[in-house]
């Protein structure tokens, strides 16, 4: 029966990590953000880019989105919602950007 | 209960067929959340800098206040997961211990929200100032009510525990909660990230 080998460990060492991996990451994100110098355009991939992979590490850290027997359908309902996320975000952008300056 | 195949090792609340279909319910659930989410995200997006002549977001945020918030709810989602680890090491003490600082971490977490919208409209920005705002105060609002509601749901869970133990149906309840709880975290991460830090930055 699927479950993973961590849930019955003495030490909870997946959630320890994921606390310490979402804590540097948004550390890091600040540091991006104020600190690096990059240009505007480069800040928001890599502060969005570091937002995606820490919302990754609650899902399979914090979540065990990964440990059942419904894994698969799991995984595929966030996937296909992240999709669904994305094209409406990024769509609307896209679609309002047109003529803001007769608004 | 309806009985299927399982090991001892099996967490209790994935010991049934209902336990099982119910959790998979709740990620179904969570996606329909993550397309509201992204709803209001859009909205936010096209009604960034919007602000009408009134106050804007950079000379409003401050990077303490927000991190506070953040870490608060970010250890809240650390040690609500802890609370698992214990259920499934069938230790009602460590479930509540840690399930108790979550919910106490929660409510923190909306103790500084409700005091920094409060700030924000001493400032001049409310609702009704600005698109911008109207925007901002919608999503982060969104995001506090669901954390409210979260905080209400695991509180009668707990009486609930309180009343009948561990069993399937309890952890179950516990369980699906919990994902609950790390998603009202999995949102904040982004509105973190595009509303407080790309506002200050940008």
């Amino acid at each position: 029966m699927a479950n993973n080998e961590q849930t019955h460990s003495h030490f909870p060492w997946s959630h320890v990590i994921g606390f310490a991996l979402s804590i540097i990451l948004t550390l890091f994100a600040l540091w991006v953000g104020f600190e690096s110098g990059l240009s505007n355009t480069m800040i928001v991939v890599v502060v969005v880019g570091l937002a995606l992979i820490q919302a990754t590490i609650q899902l399979v850290m914090f979540m065990h989105m990964t440990e059942s027997e419904d894994s698969k359908y799991q995984t595929g309902t966030i996937l296909y919602a992240l999709f669904i996320a994305i094209a409406v975000v990024v769509g609307t952008i896209w679609v309002m950007s047109f003529g803001m300056s007769h608004m | 209960m309806d009985a299927v195949e399982h090991s001892p090792n099996t967490p209790l609340e994935y010991q049934s067929e209902t336990g099982r279909l119910n959790i998979l319910g709740f990620w179904i659930f969570l996606g329909a959340e993550i397309a509201l989410f992204s709803t209001l995200f859009a909205t936010y997006f096209v009604l960034d800098g919007r602000t009408a002549g009134g106050p804007v977001p950079a000379e409003l945020f401050e990077v303490k206040g927000v991190l506070i918030e953040t870490f608060l709810l970010l250890t809240s989602s650390f040690t609500c997961g802890l609370a698992i680890h214990y259920m499934r090491r069938h230790s009602l003490k460590g479930l509540f211990l840690w399930i108790g600082i979550t919910l106490a971490l929660g409510l923190s977490f909306l103790g500084f929200e409700i005091y920094e919208f409060v700030h924000y409209i001493h400032e001049g920005a409310a609702l009704t100032t600005s698109a911008y705002w109207s925007a901002f105060f919608v999503l982060t609002g969104t995001h506090g009510a669901h954390v409210a509601m979260g905080i209400a749901w695991i509180a009668l869970i707990l009486i609930q525990l309180k009343q009948r133990g561990l069993t399937p149906d309890t952890s179950r309840k516990v369980f699906i909660s919990s994902l609950y709880w790390h998603f009202l975290d999995v949102v904040w991460i982004f509105i973190f990230t595009a509303v407080y830090l790309l506002g200050m930055v940008m």
